[in-house]
């Protein structure tokens, strides 16, 4: 299955996951104790710099994920247009900005299986309650278990096309949330059969 | 022990197929998508601690890099947007609407649709709402304001999760684990 990281390789990927976590989370705390424009212009612009020592596209890349933000943008800087007082608007626009594309380059620059080698390593703790096994298993189970019930759905809205000229809509719900508790069913069996989750 | 994690792994995996689905738009131009039905279906479904841990999953898998959400939107950069805040409180959403689900004697349709209008919209809101007046600095009044534009169609899936809870209780009776006298663990 696709993942968000990015296929052009960057000075970035090679960096281990854990301390680019470890800076992405004090990189954040930093960015909302901080309301002056200028540093927070000043850290949008840094981390522009980063997206761009990757090259264009993955530059491109970067600002394309940033899209679901507009709206968000649109809406403050609107606000602040009425009530005038455009320099607050900037500071909320400017760190929204900065945290997220921040948070998206880390996931832009780190493979799946990092990510979850440092979950691993941060779940530890937890082992009494949730032995990592299980986890691993969970995890295992929802990235295998996606592309089958998304083939499920679209059979379930061929069918439906067949018989009825309408747009099947969220009719589909039911058959589908149906299949995936008889799916669950068959799996759990299966797994006792093989020794249990663990 | 594996009946539990095969039920949240599916549910997990099927929240994140209704965010697949095309968007569908109200007549008055409300998009809605069938990701928090699936929120709510987790909890009326499995009742509220596995339907709480299935979304609790499904958003580890967020974070870890997936584009799951609806949009093919994903990693680490929706945890600090403006929407933060439905994010964190999905499952508690989905628990609220599960807790409902098992504690009254109600018919399947009106315990799952009053689950999800308590936990999808009432709690679910009070997070997200909370998370915009965080993020966008605004009073929680004004960000109110913004959360009313989603409230048409989140009505419309809480309708829509009663409806589907009714259909999946006449078609699997046993498989409700939420309606379930002493659930097998």
């Amino acid at each position: 299955m696709l993942t968000l990281t990015s296929p052009v390789e960057t000075a970035l990927h090679r960096l281990r996951a854990g301390p680019k976590l470890a800076v992405l989370a004090g990189f954040t705390f930093a960015l909302f104790w901080i309301s002056a424009p200028l540093w927070l212009g000043f850290a949008l612009v840094a981390v522009g710099g980063l997206y761009l020592r990757g090259g264009v596209q993955f530059f491109r890349h970067g600002v394309a994920m940033l899209r679901p933000l507009w709206p968000f943008v649109a809406v403050v800087g609107l606000w602040h247009l009425w009530t005038e007082d455009l320099a607050a608007g900037g500071v909320i626009v400017l760190r929204m900005l900065a945290a997220v594309a921040a948070a998206n380059l880390v996931t832009m620059t780190t493979r799946l299986s990092d990510m979850i080698a440092v979950l691993e390593r941060l779940a530890r703790p937890l082992a009494p309650v949730l032995p990592p096994r299980r986890l691993a298993l969970a995890i295992a189970l929802v990235i295998r278990f996606i592309p089958v019930l998304t083939e499920r759905m679209a059979h379930l809205a061929q069918a439906w096309r067949a018989r009825s000229g309408r747009r099947p809509g969220w009719r589909l719900i039911a058959p589908a949330a149906l299949a995936a508790l008889d799916d669950a069913e068959q799996v759990a069996n299966a797994l006792r059969a093989r020794g249990g989750a663990g | 022990m594996e009946r539990s994690l095969t039920h949240i792994a599916l549910f997990a995996a099927l929240i994140a197929v209704l965010g697949l689905v095309p968007r569908v738009d109200l007549a008055t131009g409300v998009p809605i998508t069938a990701q928090s039905l699936g929120i709510m279906l987790c909890g009326t479904v499995l009742g509220a601690k596995r339907g709480a841990l299935a979304v609790l999953l499904f958003l580890l898998l967020v974070a870890l890099g997936l584009p799951l959400l609806s949009g093919g939107r994903g990693g680490l950069g929706v945890f600090v947007g403006p929407s933060a805040g439905f994010l964190v409180g999905f499952p508690v959403a989905a628990f609220v609407a599960g807790w409902v689900m098992q504690r009254t004697t109600l018919p399947p349709f009106w315990a799952a649709a009053c689950g999800a209008v308590i936990g999808g919209i009432g709690v679910l809101y009070i997070f997200g709402i909370s998370g915009m007046a965080l993020v966008l600095d605004k009073s929680l009044s004004e960000a109110a304001l913004l959360g009313l534009a989603f409230l048409p169609g989140d009505l419309i899936k809480a309708v829509l999760a009663g409806l589907l809870t009714l259909a999946i209780a006449r078609a699997r009776p046993g498989a409700l684990l939420s309606r379930r006298d002493a659930p097998a663990a």
